[in-house]
């Protein structure tokens, strides 16, 4: 039998940096269908297009759009992190991008708020 | 006089933890602890030093779930509240309680080409290497490691990939492919690229945050995926 | 995971770093889209009046799909293999649907709202 490690060995920025981009390449590797499903209606006409952006409304999918686009900033920005450890000179795990990273997300969240409230 | 909680994994079949009371003292290390549990508590328990210095390595053992030399692990740092959990390296097989099988790690090590090739003999002159060289650093730079299984232990790409070879075995690769002395850098290369190679480490760094000699796989590992692709792409693989 | 050799894993881990760079740009300035466009809410009207015949449209999101189409299935390839334990060549056959998916879909948006 083999031991395996848990929580406790994975505590520390750079896994949880690992995590943030593998969760939200998952998301939103389910959602391109439904997104380009939903664009591609437009092919019926406006009206079609149109009848799914009423749909999506309400306050339930305009939190999904929100979390969607705050998941691709982070997920964009750790996937700047991982090619600057792979293809540039090496100076440890780049935590500063994290950081960064981490603000990009939040400033792009914080925008897209915005504009959804205007 | 305190006492420390020490919860100690124990292998008979499935396995599991024992609980242990052993009296705290200062400037004390893990392995004191185990050491006093095999020698007054438990004499059948299985665990491996050998230095009790931080030189050789194997005294490396899962400490409150964290993998470290425990020699060099003081308990104060480690047991705030006065507890401690003790278990065998992850990702190894367990032989008995404390003990782990490492052919495993070894036989990577081998897979990933990681010994020397050279074409000198003893009667040539000795190879002149100028040590400021970007390829000799790099090589410097993940030479110190002694095989300790730390990395490998804490790496979640090897518990996912049975057999992906692991930062030790990528680290002594790459420290290899910079040696401008060694013969064998083509087929290094083709040994260690790929899902069972460097291509599957997604750089979650617990390699490079546990090493105790402050290594870096995770630089050597980023150094092979480039220098590997570039090979395949240019059909050299 | 003798499904493919060695220098075709080596290439798609290259072409998923590629195409990572290509999309990087792309996201970028599509998200300043996505802020910009989702100003006082969403209507059919409004977007494809602005995208209705633009070339420039057409060419930036068909390269993105494409973008999309090579990244994606590389990394939904390398989560299947690790956490689902799905290996072997129906791992990757089921990876390249997805990919064709995707660019169909995809393509197929894009003709929808420029044509």
């Amino acid at each position: 039998m083999m031991r395996r490690n848990d929580v406790r060995a994975r505590n520390h920025p750079a896994y949880w940096a690992f995590l943030v981009h593998r969760l939200s390449g998952l998301a939103l590797a389910l959602f391109l269908p439904v997104h380009f499903w939903a664009l591609g209606q437009a092919i019926a006409g406006e009206q079609a297009l149109d009848g799914f952006l009423r749909f999506a409304d309400r306050p339930l999918f305009k939190f999904a759009e929100w979390g969607l686009v705050v998941l691709l900033s982070l997920h964009l920005m750790g996937g700047l992190r991982l090619l600057v450890i792979e293809f540039a000179p090496w100076t440890h795990l780049r935590k500063d991008w994290l950081a960064v990273g981490l603000g990009v997300g939040a400033c792009t969240g914080l925008a897209f708020l915005l504009a959804l409230l205007r | 006089m305190d006492m420390l909680e020490v919860r100690v994994w124990r292998s008979a079949g499935e396995g599991g933890f024992i609980s242990y009371r052993v009296p705290r003292h200062t400037s004390q290390t893990v392995l004191d602890v185990v050491t006093y549990i095999q020698r007054q508590l438990q004499p059948d328990l299985g665990y491996r030093y050998a230095c009790r210095v931080g030189m050789c390595g194997s005294c490396a053992m899962t400490v409150n779930g964290k993998a470290r030399w425990t020699c060099r692990t003081h308990v104060s740092k480690v047991a705030a509240d006065g507890r401690l959990e003790v278990a065998p390296l992850a990702n190894l097989p367990v032989i008995k309680d404390l003990v782990t099988d490492m052919s495993g790690f070894f036989d990577k090590w081998a897979q990933a080409k990681g010994s020397f090739t050279g074409t000198l003999t003893r009667h040539d002159d000795f190879a002149r290497v100028p040590p400021a060289s970007p390829r000799r650093q790099a090589v410097d730079a993940g030479i110190e490691c002694i095989g300790c299984g730390v990395c490998y232990a804490s790496c979640d790409v090897v518990a996912w990939r049975p057999d992906y070879l692991g930062p030790a075995a990528l680290n002594r690769a790459w420290t290899l492919v910079n040696d401008e002395r060694d013969t064998q850098g083509a087929e290094r290369l083709r040994a260690v690229a790929g899902d069972a190679g460097c291509h599957s480490c997604h750089t979650q760094g617990s390699c490079t945050e546990r090493c105790p000699k402050a290594i870096a796989p995770t630089a050597g590992i980023a150094g092979l995926k480039r220098m590997a692709a570039k090979a395949a792409m240019k059909g050299d693989l | 995971m003798a499904a493919m050799n060695v220098r075709t894993q080596a290439r798609l881990w290259y072409f998923q770093r590629v195409s990572a760079m290509v999309l990087a740009l792309f996201v970028a300035v599509h998200i300043g889209i996505v802020v910009y466009a989702v100003r006082g809410g969403l209507s059919g009207a409004e977007i494809l009046a602005r995208t209705h015949g633009s070339i420039a449209f057409a060419f930036f999101y068909g390269v993105f799909v494409l973008a999309c189409a090579v990244h994606v299935p590389i990394g939904l390839l390398r989560i299947a293999q690790e956490w689902l334990r799905w290996r072997g060549p129906s791992a990757v056959a089921a990876a390249l649907a997805f990919a064709v998916l995707l660019a169909v879909m995809g393509l197929r948006a894009v003709y929808g709202v420029v044509a």
